[in-house]
């Protein structure tokens, strides 16, 4: 019971850690803000996960259901994606002003350029 | 026990598509993946009951994330160079932090236990409620509106930073090499 009941927590870290990789293995600034946006996207899985009730139902209000699924980490996981979107918009944002500056997205042609100066 | 199946092959399929995000170094077939990682995500809500979430990742998650990103490689190219030497700095790096990370989770109670901290504070009370006072049968709208109106406020505002941020750094001035590049903003 106790590795079944914690899959989900385990295979939760594993995506976080992918996606935590590539942000801090790639050179290029676009692929860090994916492996950002992974990163994101497994830590709300795990809210949703310990908001899942077993037997329950969506917390929508009907007849017949008895058990509903906690429905407060639902609404801090919408406001969340929400909120992404709009921290990775800025950050591409970023990206391209960078990539007016420097002519390139790679880290290390823009350390390299950095050091020339 | 068929949500639980159902639960670990989709969780499954998401480590594949993450592993193949890593590997890739074409950013566009990287941007593909990531979409159909976020909507596989979004069906993942589904089997765990957030309905509202689901909907939400699908739509601003797989659509609007990765269309800015199409539009940003459609600025700055789509090839990423390969790193020069092996990434083994960052490899032991996550390793130590996954491994501290699934310590933490040893004193975490179980998927779907309905005794769970999480479930006892105001949660019961959001489901008990808010049929008599506010009057809508889905309880994350009337938390999300009602309950909790100031965070969506809050986020709000956020929304608004981040697009006077995006303005000011493409928008609002004339580029300084015309003609090189097609700006979409």
């Amino acid at each position: 019971m106790s590795v079944a009941g914690l899959y989900n927590y385990w295979i939760v870290i594993l995506l976080m850690m992918t996606g935590f990789y590539v942000v801090i293995s790639s050179g290029n600034l676009v692929k860090k803000i994916i492996g950002l946006n992974l990163f994101q996207a497994s830590v709300f899985i795990l809210y949703i996960s310990m908001g899942k009730v077993a037997d329950g139902g969506a917390p929508i209000l009907r007849e017949g259901i008895t058990h509903y699924s906690n429905p407060l980490p639902h609404v801090l996981i919408l406001t969340a994606i929400v909120v992404g979107v709009a921290t990775t918009a800025l950050g591409l944002a970023l990206v391209v002003r960078i990539r007016e500056a420097y002519g390139s997205v790679e880290e290390d042609d823009i350390h390299r350029q950095d050091e020339s100066l | 026990m068929l949500i639980e199946s159902i639960n670990i092959v989709l969780l499954g399929m998401l480590v594949v598509t993450a592993i193949a995000a890593i590997r890739l170094h074409d950013l566009f077939a990287v941007t593909m993946m990531f979409g159909i990682y976020s909507l596989l995500a979004a069906v993942v809500f589904v089997v765990l009951d957030a309905v509202d979430v689901a909907f939400t990742e699908a739509a601003v998650g797989v659509g609007i994330s990765t269309v800015l990103m199409l539009a940003t490689i459609g600025l700055v190219g789509r090839r990423e160079q390969r790193p020069a030497h092996r990434p083994l700095l960052p490899l032991l790096v996550v390793v130590v932090t996954g491994v501290a990370l699934v310590y933490g989770t040893l004193d975490m109670p179980f998927f779907g236990d309905p005794g769970a901290p999480v479930h006892q504070h105001v949660a019961p009370y959001y489901i008990g409620q808010s049929p008599e006072q506010t009057g809508i049968p889905n309880v994350v709208t009337s938390i999300l509106a009602s309950y909790r109106g100031y965070d969506t406020l809050g986020e709000l505002a956020v929304i608004f930073t981040a697009g006077v941020g995006v303005l000011a750094l493409l928008g609002l001035r004339r580029r300084k090499r015309p003609g090189k590049e097609n700006r979409v903003s």
